[in-house]
């Protein structure tokens, strides 16, 4: 009996740590293969070539720049779309809209989070890029203005639920407290509630961004696909394309092995440290709160 | 039902009856006037709707779901039930002491310059002040002079509460209502709270819940018998505990129930 029971701990441990540290390994496969892959493209293009503003692979100009400028105005776009509106979604939830009103509302941004980004690219080709098209008078709607648009759109469901879980954790009476104080209730949500709820919000944009970051089939269907720099403000409404999508658009054509092919992964390899060094700067932001919140509880 | 020789009302409490949005009668026809510069204290078992007044006073039940609400409580003759009344002044005029120590996610000075500044306080000097002087009315000023700008919540549980006092004394209201202060502390910190309110009676109408008969007796210039949601009898502190009128009032205070 004894010796069944300490049988069975030692198999679910042992089953526990080799689910961790799969996780690892898998993580470490993916970024050998990479670098495999990517590295040998520093043998066959010269680097003036690589972070060059000219991407036209048939006729071997392999410039990244255009792809990593039309990432990060279409991502940068994006936040800005989902920050303000995300957080203040989460706080109307959480803080001011009636107990029935956050019963509908609750479940149906949730669901809103599982829609496909293809379906959103969809309503973005047949509807929002017609749209900007017509307003703002514009050669063609697939801009970098509809992605951001859409992007946006596809963070504000995440952030809207990881921030008003936060902000719903904080006991109802600190603001009480405040309220009893003599604070308005919008002194109340700033000045208490948002910070004590501080470091889920700060997760909750992180992730809500990062799913833009990686997106790739909205952003393919409506930013137009243009691999031109885009650093003038005015970009925003010109077509831009992004790395992700280059790489969707353009891996299936390309030969195994082929110095285009190395060009994919090696932009890859950019995207996978971009990402990295967005987590790594959000996980010390959110952990350094995190630690000082634990020192004050303890 | 009121005491005789009961001093100058600060409070008019007139039948007052509250019902929450799930049905709950947790006030009926509640009367009685709260005298200014006493310890009024409220006392009875759980769920007689000694929190519901006290909320009602500052006016905190706003915020939760009330299916109705009637009579009236005047405030030096104003009613502050009244839909025109400023409930942001009230509060600041009525201050509140809850049963948990509600420190705010701040620095201890900062909890107690937190009112003042959203009172539209900003001179250095007014506030320096009245860290000061709220922090040694709560007797907490000697135990946290050199390290105000520590986390409150680094204070222990009974010096928190006593800051949660102090912060409130630190707006320099009319009354102070204390919903159980002292029921997470322990006998010594205890001691300083009642002991804070002696003080603080002679400049502020103090309304106490107590969390036990014993603190009832112990405190009470007047007190009140609530009884689910009915106010059963009001009378001179010493009377209540030692000769109360109604049965129910001594069933309780000799421990026969509750
Ligand atoms: N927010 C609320 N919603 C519904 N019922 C409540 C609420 N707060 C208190 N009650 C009910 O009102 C009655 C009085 O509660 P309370 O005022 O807290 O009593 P006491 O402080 O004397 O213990 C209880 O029956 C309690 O369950
Ligand atoms: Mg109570």
């Amino acid at each position: 009996m004894k010796k069944s029971l300490t049988w069975r701990e030692y198999v679910i441990t042992r089953a526990i740590k080799v689910s961790g540290y799969s996780a690892i390994v898998f993580v470490g496969l993916i970024f050998f293969f990479l670098l495999r892959e990517g590295l040998p493209v520093f043998g066959e293009v010269p680097i003036s070539t690589l972070f060059n503003t000219r991407w036209y692979p048939i006729e071997e100009y392999y410039g990244i720049l255009p792809l990593i400028t039309g990432s990060l105005i279409v991502t940068i776009g994006a936040a800005l779309v989902a920050i303000p509106f995300g957080i203040g979604t989460a706080v109307y939830i959480a803080e001011v809209s009636p107990r029935w009103m956050r019963e509908v509302l609750k479940p149906l941004v949730e669901l809103l989070g599982g829609l496909p980004s293809v379906v959103l690219g969809f309503l973005g080709i047949l509807v929002l890029s017609p749209y900007l098209r017509v307003l703002l008078d514009l050669p063609t709607g697939l801009s970098a203005l509809a992605g951001a648009l859409l992007l946006g759109g596809i963070a504000i469901p995440t952030i809207v639920s990881i921030a008003e879980d936060a902000l719903d954790a904080v006991p109802r009476s600190y603001r009480e407290g405040a309220w009893a104080l003599g604070a308005t209730r919008w002194q109340t949500i700033w000045r208490v509630t948002f910070p004590a709820a501080k470091s889920g919000v700060l997760t909750a944009i992180m992730l809500g961004v990062g799913r833009a970051i990686g997106e790739t089939m909205t952003v393919m269907m409506v930013t137009g696909n243009a691999p031109v720099l885009a650093i003038l403000p005015g970009s925003i409404l010109s077509p831009v394309r992004t790395m992700t999508a280059t790489i969707a658009a353009e891996m299936g054509e390309v030969a195994s092995g082929s110095v285009h092919y190395h060009v994919l992964f090696f932009i890859g390899m950019v995207l996978f440290l971009i990402s990295l060094i967005v987590n790594i700067a959000a996980s010390s932001v959110v952990f350094r709160s995190k630690k000082r919140a634990e020192r004050i509880l303890s | 039902m009121q005491p005789a020789d009961l001093p100058q009302a600060k409070v008019s409490i007139q039948d007052l009856s509250l019902q929450y949005a799930d049905g709950t009668e947790s006030l009926r026809g509640i009367s009685f006037d709260i005298p200014a510069n006493q310890i009024t204290v409220l006392f009875g078992p759980a769920g007689g709707g000694k929190s519901t007044l006290l909320r009602c006073l500052n006016r905190l039940n706003d915020l939760t779901e009330v299916k109705k609400l009637d009579g009236k409580i005047l405030i030096e003759g104003e009613n502050i039930l009244d839909p025109k009344t400023d409930v942001i002044a009230l509060r600041r005029r009525v201050g509140m002491v809850f049963a948990r120590p509600v420190v705010l996610p701040f620095s201890i000075r900062s909890n107690l310059t937190y009112g003042l500044e959203l009172a539209g306080e900003r001179r250095k000097s007014r506030l320096t002040e009245a860290v000061e002087r709220s922090l040694s009315q709560a007797a907490l000023w000697e135990e946290v002079k050199d390290r105000l700008d520590d986390p409150a919540i680094a204070l222990s549980g009974g010096q928190q509460q006593r800051l949660c006092l102090a912060r409130v004394l630190a707006l320099q209201p009319a009354i102070i209502l204390l919903d159980e202060p002292t029921s997470g502390l322990d006998p010594i910190s205890t001691g300083k709270v009642e002991a804070s309110l002696q003080e603080l009676k002679k400049t502020y109408t103090v309304v106490l819940v107590p969390h036990s008969v014993q603190q009832a007796a112990r405190t009470a210039d007047f007190a009140a018998f609530f009884l689910q949601g009915e106010l059963v009898e009001y009378a001179h502190g010493e009377e209540a505990f030692t000769n109360p009128k109604d049965q129910r009032t001594e069933d309780y205070v000799t421990g026969r129930f509750g």
